[in-house]
């Protein structure tokens, strides 16, 4: 129930943000088109119902703090060498161990490592990722930096698997 | 003033990256080593333009607008580029090295 109530708080909130104009018509609207939207997703039974969701959710603003730095320091790095009359890169493609439990964890860790120029993420298994690197001090920075930590601790505790109490149809 | 200072500086950031992220596509000897600066013009490059662009609305309901985008942005945009270098090696596009361009220098191929 609580999460049919997020769902729909996020999806209104949406609506009135984007549409800028605050008439009761407009409003309504908004109201019944986020109220359709839930009952569509609890109908086809969509609903991520997991409690521990937004687990240590706390802790992201201040991951995408070092992120953000991690990003700029990485594109001055990248830029340089784009920039040296000499291309001087040497590319490689290896995998990289991967401690996240979760698919949400995994996806973030595979963004952030696409998102820090220098490092792709290409593959994304179960324990490891498959990264193409510019250059070799890149991997070697991915490898032996703490973004893989980081990642995980952001991730909310491991969860015991199937709860079918109260919250289940 | 100090506002419009500051907004103008981190635009001008922005088209720097932008610019260096094009040079660099163009520079670069294949694929996977293309999408790297690819990554700067979408990551760091959109990111000073559009915070600059933030004071300049003047509307705080564009301004969130402005931020939504460039959230979307950074959900989307390594989305795309993994979907991109993951096709490309399924289909067996081999990675430029260094030591493979090395050997077809001595071959005399071009």
């Amino acid at each position: 129930m609580l999460h049919a109530v997020g769902l729909f708080a996020v999806l209104f909130g949406t609506w009135v943000i984007l549409s800028g104009h605050f008439t009761p018509f407009l409003l309504i609207s908004g109201a019944v088109c986020a109220a359709l939207t839930v009952a569509i997703t609890l109908r086809m039974d969509l609903l991520d119902r997991r409690r521990d969701f937004l687990g240590r959710v706390w802790r992201l603003p201040f991951y995408w703090l070092w992120l953000a730095g991690q990003i700029i320091l990485w594109a001055l790095i990248v830029s340089r060498k784009v920039l040296a009359p000499r291309l001087d890169i040497d590319p490689v493609l290896e995998r990289v161990p991967s401690s996240q439990r979760s698919d949400l964890g995994r996806v973030m860790y595979a963004n952030s490592i696409t998102l820090t120029p220098g490092t792709l993420s290409t593959d994304v298994r179960e324990g490891e990722i498959e990264v193409h690197a510019l250059t070799q001090a890149a991997m070697e920075d991915l490898k032996s930096d703490d973004m893989d930590r980081r990642v995980s601790a952001t991730e909310a505790a491991p969860h015991k698997p199937a709860e079918p109490t109260e919250g289940e149809r | 003033m100090i506002l419009e200072i500051i907004s103008w500086i981190s635009i001008a950031i922005g088209a720097f990256f932008v610019l260096v992220g094009g040079i660099g596509i163009l520079r670069m000897p294949d694929l996977f080593t293309r999408m790297h600066p690819a990554g700067i013009t979408d990551s760091v490059g959109a990111g000073f333009i559009l915070l600059g662009l933030l004071p300049q609305s003047g509307d705080w309901l564009v301004s969130v607008k402005l931020a939504l985008i460039f959230v979307f942005l950074l959900f989307t945009s390594p989305v795309a580029t993994h979907a991109l270098a993951h096709a490309a090696l399924l289909d067996g596009l081999k990675p430029w090295t260094k030591a493979r361009d090395k050997t077809r220098d001595k071959d005399g191929a071009p």
